[in-house]
């Protein structure tokens, strides 16, 4: 039998005293792309983080491809290499060259051999657009570029699964293109694809499925026509009010 | 009119301020006694007569004791910040301890430990190395407390996300430090190791309590040597010229260094 590609069983998250994560229960089937959508602090982020455990839950399971990520003896260096995630400061290695960001961990980690590892990481700059700019270093990128090679890092592990914590909010309004045309394709070529975002649009296109959380909670969920169109509950229906026009709903709760 | 008479009273206090100094440098110049000044400290004759020994052999050794000493205090300073950072409580403990005990204590009397405590602790072993071994050990026990701090504020300030991207890529803790966060510390770290370099080249002057050898003096102990000598104080002066030959470069380097760190920020 095939396992979901992500099982989240009765997930509870607490930071101290503060509960974030107040029991979640959600699946990702593999090839199925889901967006996250929700209002800030809804734990939205936090739940992205607990697939791949850099946030410990403090109850409840996490399985990937029927692996359980929160059973204390899984090798989790083994889970996360078949866990790409790409996230909102993209977080690509200064110090290094765009070549070499795409190398070091498919020859530290995965023991490819140079020219094997390079043929990779070409291969997927290749695929994101910037095969020209593999000897340049990330500061000299603009930030969708710099997003675009965080992504293409990923790639260059070959996941099973790609994690996104808002990829485009930390970009200019006219860079969040390219990054979004990169994941739209990726998306297309079958990749399973968990998304947190506010980029509606994205959602709508893309998703297989719409998860409105609010307050640590999955409020509801399902295909993004019905979600983001007809939503059924009220908390739904003001998040959606508010990001289309944010100036009108300022003073709701 | 205020901001004028504000204007004009700080232009009045820059004066004074100006005078007050000419006023001091005058007074030396004018009260020192220049005849003697030159005959104990401007002897050109002594000063040629230290020459080549004090390149060849005491500005040597001043190098040699201060780089072993650095090297050594680097390896255990990187491994207390390491120690110091861990999970592993008693790993902290240990460090802060050590931290706080040699930032406490004199070199010299570190020095000194080292150089007649542990041949008495031990009395069938040797520090491997000689003197050389002992001072690295001695000087190098003090400067890991003060490069540990560093190193540590140096490794705090790469951004969390430089470790979480790596381990999202399945490194371990240990590659992603060695490989990712490590080197993005050390460059922000070299400016306050250089400093610590100049302060440990004039810690190495403490060397001679240790007893050294001819080939094994340094710099001030040289200087000191050939003062009682040959009765002149011109020695002094050349030895402080030679240290003054290794620190002034370090010092630009530091603030070459701290000029372009802060220009890529
Ligand atoms: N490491 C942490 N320590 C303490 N509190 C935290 C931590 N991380 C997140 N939180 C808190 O948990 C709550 C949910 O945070 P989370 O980042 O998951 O929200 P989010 O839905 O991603 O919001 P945003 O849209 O602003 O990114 C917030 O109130 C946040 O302050
Ligand atoms: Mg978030």
């Amino acid at each position: 039998m095939t396992h979901p590609a992500i099982q989240i069983q009765d997930l509870h998250k607490s930071f101290g005293p503060v509960e974030v994560l107040k029991g979640i229960d959600f699946e990702v089937q593999p090839g199925e792309v889901v967006c996250v959508v929700g209002p800030s602090g809804s734990g939205k982020s936090t739940l992205l983080r607990c697939v791949n455990l850099l946030e410990e839950p403090t109850r409840g399971q996490v399985f990937v491809h029927g692996v359980e990520v929160t059973d204390p003896d899984v090798d989790i260096d083994a889970v996360r290499r078949r866990i790409g995630m790409v996230f909102q400061q993209f977080n690509l290695f200064p110090h290094l060259t765009v070549l070499a960001n795409l190398t070091i961990a498919q020859r530290g980690v995965l023991k490819r051999s140079r020219s094997e590892a390079d043929r990779v990481a070409r291969e997927n700059l290749d695929r994101v657009g910037l095969a020209d700019r593999a000897e340049a270093y990330p500061a000299q990128l603009s930030g969708g570029q710099q997003q675009r090679v965080a992504i293409a890092r990923s790639l260059s592990m070959g996941p099973e699964l790609m994690l996104f914590d808002e990829p485009t909010s930390a970009l200019d309004p006219e860079l969040v293109g390219d990054v979004l045309a990169v994941m739209r394709k990726l998306a297309h070529d079958g990749m399973t694809m968990m998304v947190v975002t506010h980029e509606m649009s994205f959602a709508r296109e893309v998703a297989d499925r719409v998860v409105f959380m609010d307050g640590g909670i999955v409020v509801e969920q399902g295909p993004p026509a019905e979600v983001l169109t007809a939503p059924k509950h009220e908390r739904t229906r003001s998040f959606l009010a508010r990001l289309l026009d944010p100036a009108a709903a300022v003073d709701e709760p | 009119m205020a901001s004028l008479r504000r204007r004009t009273r700080q232009r009045l206090i820059l004066w004074v301020q100006y005078a007050v100094f000419v006023g001091i440098v005058a007074l030396v110049a004018f009260t020192a006694d220049w005849g003697t000044l030159r005959e104990s400290f401007f002897r050109l004759d002594i000063a040629r007569d230290m020459f080549p020994e004090v390149i060849t052999v005491n500005l040597r050794n001043t190098v040699l004791y201060t780089l072993l000493a650095f090297v050594f205090g680097l390896v255990l300073g990187l491994i207390l910040a390491l120690m110091r950072l861990s999970k592993v409580a008693p790993y902290r403990w240990v460090a802060t301890a050590y931290i706080e005990l040699f930032r406490g204590l004199p070199a010299l009397l570190v020095l000194f430990a080292v150089g007649y405590g542990i041949p008495t602790a031990f009395p069938n072993r040797e520090i491997p190395g000689g003197v050389y071994g002992s001072v690295a050990l001695g000087l190098g026990l003090t400067a890991a407390a003060y490069m540990s701090e560093t190193i540590r504020a140096g490794i705090q300030a790469v951004p969390r996300g430089q470790m979480e991207a790596a381990r999202t890529l399945g490194m371990s803790p240990a590659r992603a430090m060695r490989t990712i966060v490590l080197p993005q510390a050390f460059r922000i770290v070299i400016p306050p190791l250089t400093n610590e370099i100049i302060l440990l080249t004039k810690d190495s002057s403490l060397v001679f309590v240790l007893g050294v050898t001819a080939s094994q003096i340094e710099l001030t102990k040289f200087g000191t040597d050939t003062l009682n000598a040959r009765v002149n104080s011109t020695p002094i002066l050349v030895a402080g010229l030679c240290y003054l030959i290794i620190t002034l470069p370090l010092s630009q380097l530091v603030r070459r260094l701290e000029i372009r760190y802060n220009k890529a920020r």
